[in-house]
């Protein structure tokens, strides 16, 4: 089978398309290259939804822990605290124990019935799980910028008359971002990396529709030999985390382009397990 | 374990659940907590001591001992540690088997690699396929400790060079002047002084070796998460104690026990900082000497 027909059948296995059937018997490095490159799209697929929404969800979290009212701030505390001390493995372990004992046929609420069972597959339970991972570091960190911000900057924006709002929309929290995001990069990079664990937990997969660490171990498992499967998955990895550190780094400079002389460089320190 | 928890059939209530939480598995799953509390202090001085080694060899005026040193603490950025995990076992195991078996069974002429297979002579297995079952277990063990400890040992080399550049440099050209060679002034100035800038991310790690605990489980040893599965499931009523699947609260306890891990973490490293920081020339020393005075 040549390397053109192997990509056309597994490039989009881990997503259902092309070939039903896992290869058998032969495992060239082109399948390798292959099959762990489609399983690359979860690990894309869980880190850009996750980030996305866990970014405004943290924003939110970090304004609440540093709100003066008890009711919010002890919630926003204990969320953070629950999430970040804990590991994310036994996260996922818990939520999907959790989403199986969900009802099976759905929940009735005022005659309308809600189906649960997608709860439990992997693209929403550990999405979701992640999400809230990531709320509560990023949380942490726009809570540490926001305490962060200078005072004159607040004086200046009450001089102005600005409240609520606009004060916040306009001085807190480009403020803030400029100060998290060296940070929050960091938190990035670890989150795409910590999507590997997807797999490896609670949630099953699917006629084998893994990312690519779960292709990387079929591998390694089918041929014995960890000498290549693995760097093929790490080679992947290396490749993405500068294409993220690439898009952080810009969206670093448009944050600090006012700023004059030189910017606050971003300073990757990634990879650490939560 | 109780005379009374003969007939586990005829007892109701918190009876039962007494008699439950002490039967012989549920020991096992203790158990499994001291397996993950050996792992971390196993692991916490080895992973320091590479990590040590790694800073200094990346500060090496020696050039291949510099690259290796810059290797090593390069090593973990970019790629996810679960891949490590899964790697630097498995390839140990073999590399070993490997050398094992050159050495064992020279007469053996067949390669090692046949096709999907890797094959050495019987010899040369690890551990003997006809030792008994705690040696592989515990060889299990090794494996997942050495593979903590380098990939912490890589995490903790990148916070020691770190630390070790923070200390200021009039201090150490102050020691070159007094004639010290490299050696003393590594080991009279820059060392000792290092551990204060070391700590946050010193303390940041080992925060990070707790949670990291659980993928234990993932190289195969019969960790709590192991337990927490295999006692949590649906037990039918052939068994002593039957009971529905309780993976939710076997999951709860573990999460339960990390967080505790935890806040005891933080109180003790707390102290720890405030400890080292006691006279120190930085903003941190200076205001403990301040509310002091």
């Amino acid at each position: 089978m040549s390397c053109g027909q192997i990509i056309l059948d597994y490039g989009l296995r881990s997503i259902g398309i092309g070939a039903q059937l896992m290869p058998r018997g032969e495992f060239t490095l082109c399948h390798q290259f292959t099959l762990i490159g489609s399983g690359l799209l979860w690990n894309v697929y869980f880190a850009a939804l996750a980030l996305t929404f866990g970014f405004f969800a943290a924003t939110g979290l970090a304004l609440a822990k540093s709100a003066r009212s008890r009711w919010l701030r002890k919630p926003a505390e204990w969320f953070i605290f629950v999430f970040r001390g804990s590991p994310l493995f036994i996260q996922f372990f818990l939520a999907y124990e959790a989403l199986v004992m969900l009802p099976r046929a759905g929940i009735d609420i005022f005659g309308l019935t809600i189906a649960t069972s997608w709860l439990t597959k992997a693209w929403a339970g550990a999405l979701i799980v992640l999400f809230l991972n990531t709320a509560a570091y990023s949380a942490e960190i726009f809570y540490g910028a926001l305490m962060a911000v200078p005072k004159g900057d607040i004086e200046a924006a009450d001089a102005y008359g600005m409240t609520g709002w606009t004060r916040f929309r306009r001085v807190l929290w480009p403020t803030m971002l400029r100060l998290a995001w060296p940070s929050y990069t960091n938190e990035a990079i670890f989150l795409f990396h910590a999507t590997t664990l997807v797999f490896f937990s609670g949630f099953p997969s699917f006629q084998q529709k893994g990312d690519a660490l779960y292709y990387a171990k079929f591998f390694a498992d089918k041929t014995f030999n960890p000498f290549v499967p693995y760097p093929i998955a790490a080679f992947y990895f290396v490749c993405l985390t500068l294409a993220l550190i690439g898009l952080f780094g810009w969206v670093n400079r448009r944050l600090n382009r006012h700023l004059p002389g030189a910017r606050p460089r971003l300073r990757i320190r990634p990879q650490i397990i939560r | 374990m109780f005379a009374s928890c003969a007939d586990p059939k005829t007892l109701e209530g918190l009876n039962w659940l007494l008699c439950y939480l002490t039967t012989g598995k549920q020991v096992l799953f203790y158990q499994s907590f001291l397996t993950v509390l050996t792992l971390i202090a196993i692991t916490a001085p080895i992973a320091l001591a590479f990590g040590f080694g790694g800073a200094l060899a990346a500060r090496s005026h020696v050039a291949p001992l510099r690259w290796v040193g810059k290797g090593y603490t390069a090593m973990v950025r970019g790629v996810p540690d679960i891949v490590f995990f899964l790697f630097v076992p498995v390839a140990l195991d073999q590399g070993l088997e490997w050398i094992r078996h050159k050495t064992l069974c020279p007469e053996w002429t067949a390669p090692v690699r046949q096709g999907s297979d890797f094959v050495v002579c019987a010899a040369a297995k690890l551990p003997l396929s006809s030792s008994p079952q705690s040696v592989h277990e515990i060889y299990g063990f090794v494996l997942a400790i050495i593979a903590f400890s380098v990939v912490f040992g890589a995490f903790a080399a990148n916070v020691l060079y770190g630390a070790m550049q923070a200390v200021p440099q009039p201090q150490l050209e102050t020691a070159e002047a007094y004639g010290m060679s490299r050696r003393q002034v590594s080991r009279r100035i820059l060392i000792p002084q290092m551990w204060v800038y070391a700590l946050p991310g010193l303390s940041n790690l080992w925060m990070i070796l707790i949670k990291a605990t659980p993928l234990l489980f993932l190289l195969g040893v019969a960790d709590i998460v192991y337990w927490a599965r295999e006692l949590g499931s649906r037990k039918s009523a052939i068994y002593d104690f039957p009971h529905p699947d309780w993976r939710l609260w076997y999951f709860l306890v573990l999460l339960v026990f990390y967080l505790a891990m935890t806040k005891v973490s933080e109180v003790v490293l707390r102290r720890v900082t405030a400890r080292l920081t006691r006279g120190q020339a930085t903003m941190a020393g200076e205001a403990m000497r301040k509310a002091g005075a």
